[in-house]
């Protein structure tokens, strides 16, 4: 167990390295001078430009070697400074960061978790049932190939345009201040509602189609057809088949932590929703590049940090995982 | 096995075939090394053309290539003018109306379609070759070079895709659909790369490739005329998910503005219709074609996936 572990956080701590250097290196070795490049863009003030020039040098650090810079930009990494946001100066970005993300996670963590079991739920209980196979397959397979943005978009105008049932944007109403109040989380759920169904209804079609292909192959293997054989309940050779195919399920949890992620900053943006993702979109539009490698960073972690705790939950339900025996993958 | 990918939209399908070492895979092998016979492809055309799936799948994405190919010439309206009056429903001037610039919604969804095909077959075809290249080379060199790669790839495959596309695209510049599928396409590799790779391990063992070793031929010679020959079913399936995934992913890119302005895709119209606040309008025609066009390329393209699965795999076959 401890070295199915240790295996995986080595992975994780390398991959963190990586990202961090990309980070480091995207804008140092990317054609052109970055300074120059972003201030151009950016159309300050005559006035505003220097100072902006001469922030940006100091801030990237361009005036000593570049090996220093390197472990400069780990040291300032280390002590939580990712720079300052340029739309937005002088808040630092990770304060930015910070004030966004309660509500990335209060979208992604009940997406990703209710899509899971629903999904799972729904696959298993459609495989070899022809006539629920033939509908919520098909209807599977529209769902996984929609892009959640238009999704999102197609809810809006339904729900919030056409029929007035849900807002069309935000995260509360402006009538409410974000505090612990019965009110705040009425209109907090209203707003909720349809940028979670937009993430929650393609990531279901997903896990429902892999749950019925999986048990499809359980429910053809040895022991399903020997405890069939021995007159087993068909419920409990089900029952059993699940277990099974609901180990590569995880698998595919971990591996599907960055589409929705993904899937999330899209939704948002559609719904004004003010977690990373519409954060996002104001750096790119503002050209805002330390927001942008911010957020680059804190998605990487945060995907890595939920990696880790597949792997434990993997630890719990594989027992291969726990005697050293090479489950998982 | 079924062949099914974490695409980059959504959740989408778990990747089955990343899970193969939790299940020690021996008792599911979807029997990839029965040898092609000419008897065999015509059985196989056989069970293709009698799957509804694979049928209704194929027939929707070729429809689509086929509007993507004739569409533009129908029309005189180019995709980015603003010569048209502005916010009209569809009529017979503007088959799917204008959008708030007087733009031809129409003539952007069919130029939006070929921008989808390129970015899905470049980009996805990148991903594919470098997918199977490293595959390949990992599942059948084993050793050092197979932990090396393995490496590689689950650090790249950690890594969010459109997080990393983000960073790149935001200062890159992105002036082509060209560059975007090659951006794509160098991101989204990891799982096939997986997947082949664990597809090799279980067929290098088989007889007919030890013999082919002993026979003194090369590496690259035995992949490409023992191993790749009994994969190709897995390899098409694969192709397929990567050409779907890459459609996706641009698109996402599109509506976060990071994809080329210069010209239209669905991913942009989207981006100008929401920016203009079609939605609020009420300017449907606006929004919902570009949707639409990427569900049923993807759509199909998964449909005639799990059909051609059911083609190659007696065993899914329908009851």
């Amino acid at each position: 167990m401890t070295r199915y572990l240790a295996r995986k956080v080595v992975i994780y701590l390398l991959t963190f390295f990586v990202a961090v250097t990309i980070d480091w290196a995207i804008p140092r070795f990317m054609p052109g001078d970055p300074i120059e490049g972003l201030l151009s863009r950016m159309k300050a003030q005559p006035g505003a430009t220097e100072e902006l020039t001469g922030y940006y040098s100091h801030a990237f650090g361009f005036d000593v070697p570049l090996w220093q810079q390197y472990l400069n930009f780990w040291a300032a990494l280390l002590h939580g400074d990712l720079g300052r946001s340029i739309a937005n100066f002088p808040t630092p970005v990770s304060e930015l960061i910070m004030g966004a993300l309660p509500y990335t996670l209060a979208l992604l963590i009940p997406a990703i978790l209710l899509s899971f079991w629903a999904g799972n739920k729904t696959g298993a209980l459609a495989a070899r049932r022809k006539v629920l196979d033939n509908t919520v397959l098909p209807a599977s397979y529209v769902l996984t190939a929609t892009p959640q943005m238009w999704l999102g978009i197609v809810l809006a105008w339904l729900f919030a345009s056409t029929w007035a049932i849900f807002p069309v944007s935000g995260a509360y109403g402006l009538d409410v201040q974000p505090q612990w109040s019965l009110e705040f989380a009425l209109s907090f759920l209203h707003h909720w509602i349809l940028p979670f169904s937009a993430l929650f209804l393609v990531a279901f079609g997903g896990w429902a189609i892999g749950m019925r292909n999986m048990i499809i192959y359980e429910l053809e293997s040895d022991y399903s057809n020997y405890l069939t054989a021995l007159g087993a309940p068909s419920k409990l050779v089900r029952k059993y088949a699940y277990r099974n195919a609901l180990l590569p399920q995880i698998t595919g949890l971990a591996l599907a932590l960055g589409a929705v992620v993904a899937g999330a900053i899209v939704v948002e943006i559609v719904f004004s929703y003010p977690g990373l993702g519409t954060l996002t979109l104001s750096a790119i539009q503002n050209r805002d590049y330390f927001l942008i490698q911010g957020i680059f960073l804190f998605l990487i972690t945060g995907v890595l940090i939920a990696n880790f705790v597949i792997d434990l939950v993997y630890v719990v339900i594989d027992p291969r995982t726990r005697v050293g025996m090479q489950g998982g993958s | 096995m079924p062949l099914t990918e974490p695409t980059q939209s959504g959740v989408a399908l778990p990747a089955e075939a990343v899970a193969d070492a939790a299940r020690s895979g021996a008792q599911t092998a979807p029997a990839p090394g029965v040898p092609a016979a000419p008897r065999l492809h015509s059985e196989l055309f056989y069970f293709a053309f009698r799957n509804w799936k694979f049928v209704l799948g194929s027939a929707v994405v070729l429809a689509c290539v086929a509007i993507a190919i004739v569409g533009p010439w129908l029309t005189d309206h180019p995709p980015l003018a603003f010569d048209g009056p502005t916010d009209q429903p569809p009529s017979s001037e503007y088959w799917f109306g204008t959008t708030s610039y007087g733009q031809d919604v129409y003539s952007q969804f069919v130029h939006g379609l070929r921008a989808a095909f390129l970015v899905g077959g470049l980009g996805g075809g990148i991903a594919w070759v470098l997918g199977v290249g490293v595959g390949f080379t990992a599942g059948y060199r084993g050793g050092w070079i197979d932990d090396v790669l393995n490496m590689l790839t689950n650090v790249v495959l950690v890594i969010p895709t459109l997080a990393i596309l983000i960073i790149v695209a935001a200062y890159l510049q992105v002036q082509s659909y060209t560059t975007e599928a090659v951006i794509i396409g160098l991101t989204s590799w990891p799982w096939a790369a997986r997947a082949v790779r664990s597809q090799t391990f279980s067929l290098k063992t088989r007889e007919f490739v030890e013999v082919a070793r002993l026979s003194g031929r090369s590496t690259r010679q035995v992949i490409a005329t023992e191993l790749a020959p009994n994969m190709s079913s897995y390899l098409l399936m694969t192709f397929i998910l990567l050409f779907g995934g890459a459609i996706l992913i641009g698109a996402s890119l599109d509506f976060l503005g990071l994809g080329p302005s210069e010209s239209i895709s669905l991913g942009l119209m989207m981006n100008n219709a929401f920016l203009a606040s079609a939605l609020l309008l009420g300017s449907w025609w606006w929004f919902l074609p570009p949707g639409l066009g990427i569900v049923a390329i993807v759509g199909g393209l998964y449909v005639m996936n799990v059909g051609l699965d059911e083609v190659f795999n007696p065993k899914l076959r329908e009851l």
